[in-house]
């Protein structure tokens, strides 16, 4: 692949082309906050946390989409884009029930860590407390939706990894749920092969091992990164 | 079919139908079959029989006429009189007295109210007279699932002179140059995007209409579907010819009463056996077919990835662009999508000229546009206009103003993601750009006229709600911000906002639209912003005085006595 230079913040960042922003973001150092971002799984742009300003275009692009072009100038964080990134954070904590002091990934979260690296203080939007199911019915893991950010992690490393599709999205809009096969409990899924990928992947405590008690559960999301580069499939 | 078999067979048409006597016109479009058109075709069939005029006259079915408003119609050609609010027997009458004994039925014709006579001549009235139809042109004069009758006002003759004297390049320079911009509501320019799929190469192309209107209140793809399809399938086949595609899809919303798809599905069929669709098209080599896609309902399901991910059978969710669908479309494939209405505007481009098209409308918006006519506006219905007519000669000249001598307040076009233009701007040119530079846009033609009774928090709590309920929940501002939006603006719709929620509002409202992945999430604010723009004062009434000054809104934290 070609080399080429792109802009960050008015420096010159040398990247591949074919890379995304986002790629050539980090290998520079450039630190952006992502959350449906996952190494080695197919982008969806679809948290927007990791927007950046494209010189010469009125819109915002999420950086994990966007790929690299010659000259482009970008920028990381300019004071609107921390806004902005500070309110998606918020507006994910009002989304649904998070309560840390209960939950299984409390202090290895990556919801918790968005939360301080936005620096959210509180939370201005009305909490939205809907109605959630938590599914506890298949004897290893439990998914509670009530700590689901939808970020479609879990949908996408059942898919594209371990091929068993799982997971997938039913409803739209603020009533998306995450469902098992047709939206049946767990424990009665014919394609779950019970591989635990999706619980390394899961950003939050949403999906978790129902062995593990508050705070004590350590996710290994590198261990599904470095599966997938071995096989030499998925993104870098 | 070959080229001297298909004239032939338009001019035997056309004899036909010049030969056939007066031809009744009962109109079959959406409005007029709900309110019982289906009994007036029936009855005037039947007084026809019993008349004995079998001979001299003949009971055809059209497409949408537009005064939807004064339905059901029934109009005489060819002498061009239209009667208004047709039941059974007010149908043999017409029949009885118009055909039979040569006199009109007064009392009936259009437009004929307490205080005003009806018009001989629809023409000559302003509904008529200030449009100028070119997509419409032949919706609610052609049998819409009768070939013949499109081949005998011409159709297929720009498809041919495309196909048989123009290269692709000259198709897309003639597009360029008529200045065509998307109907559907962005208004990217047709001949740029018809180049972008034309450049991409590769072993297969797509070509897709996208037929999903889901703004509530709009029926202007729907009419021309249900009115006039051959048009449609012959602006995709030219498109075709022009990409290089051999392939087509019409994608069509599911919740639509039957008559759309079905009469698609007549005219794919007809089309097929006649030879203008298929193999060897004319005889001339080119191959393109296009098959009917229905969709489930799905507001998200018009915006043009999300469509094409439908289209290929999955969750019809939006993806960020680039790649834009002409690039990697449909399978990977380069995808030309456009607009019913964009396609329908094809043929009379090839056939006249793209410079004869770009002298109607204005400098940047050339053409005509389409609008459907809705809410507080005597004449309702479908219209067709030049670019850069003023909003006021669309209401009053052509809509007969407000009913009730009520007083007008403001006009929402471009659905639940667009905006409102107040009554200082009533002489606004309607052209893309100056609708956006009010805060409001294009969009694809649904004009919806509000007088003081309408409450504009409650109008944008209205769309915000719609816009809630139709995000796909992929993203998360439009997503979660729909939702708050929508929770404040109930609160202070409902005599509970403070001017803190109204602060929270007016940070959320650009955060939604600038943040968001797609133009759902994108336009969601869009009723929000410029309702607070141009009536901010409504929304402090409410909040400060817990009142609601149009009266639509009942408050809850209102005094007594108050509402
Ligand atoms: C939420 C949303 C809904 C849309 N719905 C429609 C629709 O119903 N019909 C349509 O033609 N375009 C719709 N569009 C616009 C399409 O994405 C696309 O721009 C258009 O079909 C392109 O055709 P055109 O260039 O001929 O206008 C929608 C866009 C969005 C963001
Ligand atoms: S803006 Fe709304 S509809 Fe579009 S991708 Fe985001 S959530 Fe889906
Ligand atoms: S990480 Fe880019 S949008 Fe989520």
């Amino acid at each position: 692949m070609a080399a080429l230079e792109i802009f960050v913040n008015d420096r010159k960042v040398a990247c591949e082309s074919g890379a995304t922003v986002l790629q050539a973001c980090r290998a520079a150092g450039v630190n952006l906050p992502t959350l449906c971002h996952f190494k080695g799984l197919s982008e969806v742009g679809a948290c927007r946390l990791c927007l950046v300003e494209l010189e010469g275009s009125p819109r915002l692009a999420a950086a994990c989409t966007l790929h690299v072009a010659p000259n482009q100038r970008i920028r990381t964080d300019t004071e609107r884009l921390r806004r902005y990134r500070r309110m998606t954070v918020e507006l994910l904590f009002s989304e649904r029930n998070h309560v840390c002091s209960v939950c299984s990934a409390n202090g290895d979260c990556e919801l918790q860590e968005l939360g301080y690296a936005v620096g959210m203080d509180h939370v201005r939007f009305p909490f939205l407390n809907p109605i959630c199911n938590l599914d506890a019915s298949k004897s290893e893991f439990a998914i509670d939706h009530n700590r689901c950010v939808l970020c479609t992690r879990c949908v996408r490393v059942c898919a594209e990894v371990e091929g068993a599709h799982n997971w997938d999205v039913q409803g739209r809009g603020f009533l998306s749920r995450i469902v098992s096969d047709l939206n049946q409990p767990w424990a009665e899924s014919t394609t779950c092969t019970t591989c635990g990928k999706c619980i390394d992947v899961c950003p939050v405590g949403a999906l978790w091992p129902k062995h593990k008690a508050q705070g004590q559960f350590e996710k290994r999301p590198e261990f599904v990164s470095e599966l997938i580069a071995k096989r030499g499939r998925g993104r870098p | 079919m070959n080229v001297a078999e298909w004239e032939a067979r338009a001019a035997a048409a056309r004899e036909r139908m010049a030969a056939s006597g007066t031809r009744v016109c009962v109109c079959s479009g959406a409005s007029c079959m709900v309110s019982g058109g289906d009994a007036v075709l029936e009855a005037t069939e039947k007084a026809v029989k019993s008349a004995g005029l079998e001979g001299s006259a003949r009971v055809v079915k059209v497409g949408c006429m537009g005064t939807c408003s004064q339905g059901p119609l029934v109009r005489l050609d060819p002498d061009g009189v239209v009667y208004q609010k047709m039941d059974a027997s007010k149908a043999g009458r017409v029949i009885d007295k118009h055909l039979k004994n040569k006199a009109l039925l007064r009392e009936s014709l259009l437009f004929a109210g307490p205080a005003e006579p009806g018009v001989e001549r629809p023409s000559e009235h302003p509904f008529y007279a200030r449009q100028l139809q070119v997509v419409l042109e032949h919706c609610g004069r052609i049998n819409p699932e009768d070939i013949d009758e499109y081949l005998a006002v011409g159709g297929y003759r720009a498809l041919y002179k495309a196909l048989s004297s123009m290269s692709p390049e000259e198709v897309i320079g003639e597009v360029k140059m008529s200045g065509l911009r998307g109907r559907g509501g962005a208004g990217f320019p047709t001949g740029l995007k018809w180049e972008t799929a034309y450049r991409h190469v590769a072993d297969h192309k797509y070509v897709v209409c996208n037929g999903d209107e889901g703004d509530p209140g709009a029926f202007m793809d729907r009419a021309v579907m249900e009115g006039d399809p051959q048009r449609i399938l012959e602006g995709m086949a030219i498109a075709a010819y022009a990409v290089g595609a051999d392939r087509g899809f019409i994608y069509v919303r599911g919740e639509f009463p039957p008559l759309a798809i079905r009469r698609l599905g007549i005219a794919i069929e007809q089309a097929r056996a006649a030879g203008l669709l298929g193999r060897n098209i004319l005889e001339t080599g080119f191959n393109f077919d296009i098959e009917i896609r229905i969709g489930a309902g799905a507001y998200v399901c018009g915006e043009e990835t999300a469509l094409l991910i439908s289209i290929e059978g999955r969750r019809g969710v939006p993806r960020p662009r680039p790649p834009f669908p002409a690039e990697s479309g449909l399978w990977g494939k380069p995808t030309l999508l456009n607009n019913v209405e964009t396609y329908a505007g094809v043929a009379p481009i090839i056939e006249r000229g793209g410079e004869w098209y770009s002298t109607i409308g204005t400098a940047k918006s050339m053409g005509t546009k389409v609008f459907a006519l809705a809410g507080a506006i005597n004449r309702t219905g479908l219209i067709e206009v030049p670019m850069g007519i003023t909003l006021r000669e669309i209401i009053y000249d052509i809509g007969g103003g407000i009913p009730g001598g009520r007083r007008f307040k403001a006009a929402q076009t471009g659905g639940p993601v667009g905006g409102c233009i107040p009554e200082q701007y009533l002489d606004v040119r309607v052209d893309y750009e100056s609708l956006v530079g009010l805060g409001s846009m294009m969009g694809s033609g649904g004009l919806i006229v509000m007088d003081d009774t309408t409450c504009m928090v409650n109008l944008a709590r209205y769309f915000m709600e719609f816009c809630m309920d139709e995000s796909c929940g992929k993203c998360v501002p439009c997503r979660v911000g729909t939702r708050q939006m929508h929770l404040l603006l109930s609160r202070i719709c409902g005599g509970e906002g403070t001017e803190r929620d109204l602060a929270l509002l007016e940070e959320l409202a650009p955060y939604c639209r600038e943040a968001s992945l797609c133009g759902l999430g994108q336009g969601a604010p869009n009723t929000l912003m410029s309702t607070l723009r141009h009536f901010r004062d409504e929304y402090l009434v409410h909040i400060r005085e817990k009142r609601c000054p149009a009266g639509e809104c009942a408050m809850a934290g209102a005094p007594a006595g108050v509402r």
